[in-house]
């Protein structure tokens, strides 16, 4: 008999004005008691609602099902199926506008908690004796995996796992792209991410850390010189966009990848880092997004009273439904329909304040979302001493300048097909790198399948 | 499962065996065997009549040292505060050009510091650094020796020096800006380029590079502040002197001070001479990732990491370059002092 309450069950976390003031992880996870009732809430629909809404579609009645009888072990195998990185995808996807949006216990109450359950198996897997991986027998043939964030991960060990001989380039010293620079400790630990990229080097898979594809070496030189069959171009969009506004360009004005990389790759905000990170006493973020949230909740970590600067309103913020909630919690306060105009200054050069146009909504763009048109005369000024710039990010143009024959969209995506496929023979591209910037999920989804791809082009060559 | 030498599948055969700069296959995949290619690409194996213990120990120390150590090879003292250091860096030499530059950092919580590529030897493998004691990580470095390997070295980063079509260039270098001027010097004299170096330091103590730049150009000035090596005076005062003297650049490239090269580039400006200024900012990543590193060019926001680190003098913000430069000094200044301290408790 299903568990048929209307309410989930809640997920343990730090209290508010605990958590606010460390870096640890926000969300405990569900105790095993906590994830069998939760389980039990799943009514194992025979047409699978919640599998559609996933976007590497996880047969998740099944993953469930086996968590009710507490066959973790099970549960683990059914998911890692269709994901590569269930402890990760389980704590930063948006499940509320994916699997969970589809569930039939939704109609009337909560749905299950799917998010939350994927999370409870994957760290219970991690938590056992590790077994030696089996080693596939290698079949001869030699891919690259260019970028070690989501879509590499992905590629690389769906490859190495058919026996391919696999190395990933990395530009940065640390393996795991956003994972290891963007998402913060608190909301995914970095101990996770190493993790999983200690499993693909027990798969055999290489990888070349300081490595900048384009620079220490390029594409072509990779296929003709090294003898790498295809590669797979997973650099993700890591360009920080700026609304080229006067005063950007002040000191306290970051872009948010700088101000995260610094803190989440450097630990700046670790007593004694050689790295320095200023929050300020004050600190404006513009953006609605995760990535908004991330620094927010940084910057108040850092001792900062936080606002977010966001030209829309509430219904409209593109950030996971958590995060939103977990930042207001933490005391970030949130200025809808309010747009920076121009940054100002002190005498010495750095921020003072934020000069915002307050805007209204009026008709729907072309994104569907209502388009947020300026109040005539209608101005603030926020008084800050820090500025993060949260807007977005652009593919790095590095790949694209030094590699023949690849073509992208006007707006720097790698141009490719459903398989991943580019306009250069063996050559296959995912994730950030062809989408722009988008969700870790989506992400993994297009390195595997580039994988089934490139292992097919492999195997006919 | 472990792999021995005899498993190596391509043990007994002279084919690719693996790529130039990464380990053979048995290395790649299993992660066991040691024994990788070298820089002629042969297996150290294949170098070795037979295969002894002994010989593989020394293959594995070989092999490391080639491909994953970036080993101090050479470390030499050019002034009390300049230090060069050459760093077995063969992925980086390979790549190298005049103008571009790397990021290191000394130690697994070490902060990542650009530095221009003062030099580079393709066939060794080795890249050169010159660098001034400003703060904690430079002086860390300074503390580094021989035989010591840095933690990360990465690169070649940037855009390299645009030598094409130049017949007459001033060269104008400043204290350790100096150590980047003299490999581009160098290149132009290689090419063809008739050069004339202007270098500047406060005192005679501080000079470096000077027989080398003697050796790349075909004049030379040597500038100090306090007038005790060369002349008295500034590298402006000598760049106007022999302007007006008429002789006739296509291109001033002016690596130094950013208040130095502003200079520098108000001069030439007045005398529309094209100049080019080397930036050195604070960056993290080197590859348009931060964005900490951008100035205002022409109006426009550049990031010096990927758009530079060459750029139009007449055009630069210099002003703004140096209020960012600025950002972190009573950080930066703390930090030093901290390390000073503990390597003074070491002594």
């Amino acid at each position: 008999m299903p568990n048929m309450s209307a309410k989930r069950n809640e997920m343990p976390v730090q209290a508010p004005d605990v958590r606010n003031k460390n870096f640890s992880e926000v969300a405990l996870g569900y105790t095993e008691e906590q994830a069998i009732d939760e389980a039990k809430r799943c009514l194992n629909c025979k047409n699978k609602p919640c599998t559609s809404g996933c976007p590497v579609q996880i047969d998740i009645p099944a993953f469930i099902a086996q968590v009710a009888e507490g066959n973790f072990a099970e549960a683990y195998k059914i998911i890692t199926k269709s994901s590569s990185l269930p402890a990760v995808c389980g704590r930063v996807c948006p499940q509320e506008t994916q699997c969970e949006s589809k569930c039939v216990r939704g109609i009337k109450g909560e749905p299950v908690a799917i998010g939350r359950l994927e999370r409870f198996v994957a760290d219970w897997h991690n938590a056992q004796p590790e077994a030696a991986p089996e080693i596939p027998a290698k079949n001869g043939h030699k891919a690259a995996v260019i970028g070690s964030g989501p879509s590499g991960l992905a590629c690389a060990g769906d490859l190495a796992k058919k026996g391919y001989d696999v190395t990933i380039f990395e530009a940065l010293h640390v393996a795991g792209g956003v994972l290891s620079y963007g998402i913060p400790e608190f909301r995914l630990p970095k101990s996770i991410v190493q993790k999983e990229i200690g499993g693909l080097k027990a798969l055999g898979v290489n990888v070349e850390t300081n490595t900048v594809v384009g620079k220490t070496i390029s594409i072509d030189e990779l296929m003709k010189e090294e003898g790498f069959e295809t590669v797979f171009i997973g650099s993700g969009a890591g360009l920080p966009r700026f609304m080229n506004i006067p005063g950007e360009n002040l000191n306290g004005v970051y872009s948010a990848n700088e101000f995260l990389t610094r803190i989440n790759l450097m630990k700046a905000y670790k007593e004694g880092s050689a790295t320095p990170i200023k929050a300020g006493s004050k600190a404006v973020i513009v953006g609605g997004g995760n990535v908004a949230m991330d620094a927010a909740r940084c910057a108040k970590r850092l001792g900062a009273e936080v606002y977010i600067v966001y030209r829309r309103t509430e219904a409209e913020l593109p950030a996971r439904a958590e995060e939103v909630e977990h930042a207001k919690e933490e005391g970030i306060i949130f200025k809808f329909l309010t747009n920076p105009v121009e940054i100002q200054a002190t005498d010495d050069g750095w921020v003072k304040s934020i000069h915002c146009q307050q805007m209204e909504l009026s008709e729907p763009d072309a994104s569907g979302r209502a388009k947020p048109v300026p109040i005539e005369g209608a101005f603030i000024d926020i008084e800050a001493d820090c500025v993060i710039m949260s807007i977005g990010t652009s593919p790095n143009p590095l790949i694209k300048s030094t590699t023949s024959g690849l073509d992208t969209q006007k707006w720097g995506g790698i141009i490719a097909n459903e398989d991943g496929l580019t306009s250069k023979e063996g050559v296959y591209a995912g994730g950030d790198a062809v989408t722009g910037a988008a969700t870790v999920i989506l992400a993994m989804g297009a390195g595997k399948k580039a994988a089934a791809a490139m292992d097919e082009y492999m195997q006919k060559k | 499962m472990a792999f021995l030498l005899m498993d190596c599948l391509f043990r007994n055969t002279d084919i690719d065996i693996g790529i130039s700069i990464f380990p053979c296959y048995i290395c790649a995949t299993s992660g066991f065997c040691d024994i990788i290619l070298n820089i002629s690409m042969q297996c150290l194996y294949h170098m070795k009549s037979t295969a002894t213990d002994m010989k593989l120990l020394h293959c594995k120390s070989m092999a490391r040292k080639v491909w994953t150590m970036f080993e101090i090879l050479e470390k030499r003292s050019l002034n009390p505060t300049v230090t060069l250091m050459r760093i077995n860096a063969p992925k980086v030499a390979r790549k190298a050009e005049p103008g571009q530059f790397i990021i290191l950092r000394t130690d697994a919580d070490g902060e990542r510091i650009p530095l221009t590529i003062a030099d580079f030897d393709r066939e060794s493998g080795s890249v050169t650094i010159i660098f001034q004691i400003v703060g904690a990580t430079t002086e860390k470095l300074n503390h580094m020796n021989e035989g010591d390997c840095l933690q990360d070295f990465v690169g070649p980063l940037g855009r390299a020096t645009e030598t094409e079509g130049l017949k007459k260039v001033a060269v104008v270098g400043g204290g350790v800006g100096c150590a980047i001027a003299y490999p581009v010097a160098k290149k132009l004299h290689a090419l063809g380029v008739e050069v004339h170096s202007i270098v500047g330091f406060r005192t005679k103590d501080l000079v470096i590079l000077e027989d080398e730049f003697k050796d790349a150009s075909s004049k030379f000035v040597l500038m100090s502040d306090d007038g005790s090596a060369g002349e008295k005076g500034l590298v402006t005062d000598a760049l106007k002197k022999l302007i007006d003297s008429g002789e006739k650049y296509d291109r001033v490239i002016t690596i130094g001070p950013l208040i130095m090269m502003k200079f520098v580039c108000k001069l030439t400006k007045e005398y529309s001479v094209p100049t080019v200024a080397s930036m050195n900012p604070i960056m993290i990543d080197g590859t348009g990732m931060c964005g900490g590193c951008r100035l205002t060019v022409g109006g426009e926001t550049k990031f010096a990491c990927v758009d530079g680190p060459e750029f139009d003098g007449h055009l630069i913000d210099f002003d703004q370059a140096m209020a960012r430069g600025a950002m972190y000094k009573p950080f930066e200044r703390h930090a030093y002092e901290e390390a000073c301290n503990l390597f003074k408790e070491v002594k």
